[in-house]
């Protein structure tokens, strides 16, 4: 699983436009044999864009019937940066139970976990997993793979971002410090003698890595080191 | 008790809300002469309380504001990325699972806990959701007292006094801040679960119940 997703991020890192990114979506999907997934993103001027895996007629549906505007989801994540679960959603009012019977009869699961996501300049994106299954086989899913799904979402928006040309260089471009960490661990040095050579602690060098490995979209710092070497940012 | 708000809750306790931005006030603009905003009603914000930041707030046993502090992810704006980039070696830190904590605060004559409770609660937040720093900006002097409360930060940068630091979430450190604070981890957890209910897969599994 870590491999074929080590694998899927990478085919997300040659994603030329926006349709590239809808198809990582939906292999993402398959990987983890979930329902759906959903990466929705408004921009700081309102417009929207979404890779889904939602039948097109219940997109339609959606926006004819402007359940945003009730959808428990999209209310309580427009404010927040922390993933929530369905479950601890207030689905109580009418107009929310009826959005969701609505949409398991479109093909949704009766599950979901949301991650709201913030972009550098104002931007809001929500990912989101759907699910049909019970509630102790969810938990079980989510004990397993939440943490993977909500690092891909966050390097789903990166790219996203990425391609529209929302992310300033000064943002996206590895930090001097950055480069100099993961050169130091590609021409094959320990973190404890990475973190001697440039005189800081080791603690100081994890949060340069964590930094770039997000920046670079990979799951790990192997992964981070050799998507730095592949793209030329470092050379040994 | 600890409460985990994010602004757009605050509204549902608007006592505890007044009562931290004026504690702020008092303390950044009269005790450590910061050049702040304060408005007519007294009370300190800045462009970062704008953009629905998560707070975390120490009760005092009435129900009043006795510290708090403030998270925003390094994926969208922050202060440190916005102000001082060149303190994090040479350029913006960011991730989605390292936040910006800032306007660390305590109430005139607070308890002596509640540092240290404050970050016992930031230390849960960060098991929790699964982050590996916090990052933020704060006045040199803070150093030896975050050292003193049990969770050091590392210097990132330093320049005219003003540091940047970086905590490393660890059960390691929680443990030592559980202890100094006295508390059982279940009470802990559950400030944190009352806010955000279980995230699976995320908080280390010594912290799961």
């Amino acid at each position: 699983m870590a491999r074929r997703l080590d694998d899927l991020l990478e085919r997300l890192a040659d994603a030329a436009d926006l349709a590239d990114l809808g198809a990582c979506v939906h292999e993402l999907r398959d990987l983890y044999d979930v329902e759906h997934l959903v990466y929705h993103s408004v921009r700081s001027g309102g417009e929207q864009w979404a890779a889904l895996t939602y039948a097109p007629r219940w997109v339609d549906t959606y926006i004819e019937q402007s359940f945003q505007t009730v959808d428990p989801v999209v209310l309580s994540c427009f404010n927040r940066f922390t993933p929530v679960d369905w479950k601890r959603l207030d689905w109580s009012p009418r107009p929310a139970r009826a959005l969701l019977a609505e949409g398991i009869a479109h093909g949704l699961g009766n599950q979901g976990f949301s991650l709201p996501i913030r972009g550098p300049a104002g931007q809001f994106a929500l990912f989101t997993v759907n699910h049909r299954a019970v509630d102790e086989a969810w938990s079980r899913f989510t004990n397993a793979h939440l943490n993977d799904l909500l690092l891909a979402a966050h390097y789903v928006n990166e790219r996203a971002l990425d391609l529209d040309g929302m992310i300033p260089p000064a943002l996206s471009n590895l930090s001097p410090r950055e480069t100099d960490a993961l050169t130091l661990l590609a021409s094959g040095a320990s973190r404890a003698q990475a973190a001697e050579r440039l005189k800081i602690s080791e603690h100081t060098l994890r949060v340069y890595i964590e930094s770039s490995r997000h920046k670079l979209g990979a799951m790990n710092t192997t992964h981070a080191v050799a998507n730095a070497l592949s793209r030329g940012l470092i050379c040994l | 008790m600890i409460r985990y708000l994010y602004a757009s809750e605050l509204a549902d306790h608007p006592d505890l809300a007044a009562d931290m931005f004026r504690d702020r006030t008092t303390q950044f603009r009269d005790r450590m002469g910061w050049d702040v905003q304060v408005d007519t009603l007294g009370w300190e914000t800045d462009a970062y309380d704008m953009l629905d930041p998560l707070y975390v707030l120490a009760e005092d046993d009435q129900g009043g504001h006795a510290g708090s502090m403030r998270f925003l992810p390094t994926t969208g704006q922050t202060m440190l990325a916005d102000v001082f980039p060149h303190l994090t070696g040479g350029g913006p830190i960011r991730s989605g699972r390292i936040w910006e904590s800032t306007r660390f605060c305590l109430a005139p004559g607070a308890a002596a806990g509640v540092a240290r409770k404050l970050l016992l609660a930031a230390s849960e937040l960060g098991l929790g959701m699964g982050l590996t720093h916090a990052v933020g900006v704060f006045d040199q002097p803070m150093l030896r007292i975050y050292r003193r409360l049990g969770w050091q930060p590392e210097v990132l940068g330093l320049q005219d006094g003003i540091a940047a630091g970086l905590w490393t979430f660890s059960e390691q450190t929680h443990d030592i801040l559980l202890r100094g604070c006295g508390l059982p981890a279940r009470t802990s957890r559950g400030w944190f679960e009352t806010a955000f209910g279980d995230i699976p897969g995320l908080g280390p599994l010594s912290t799961r119940v």
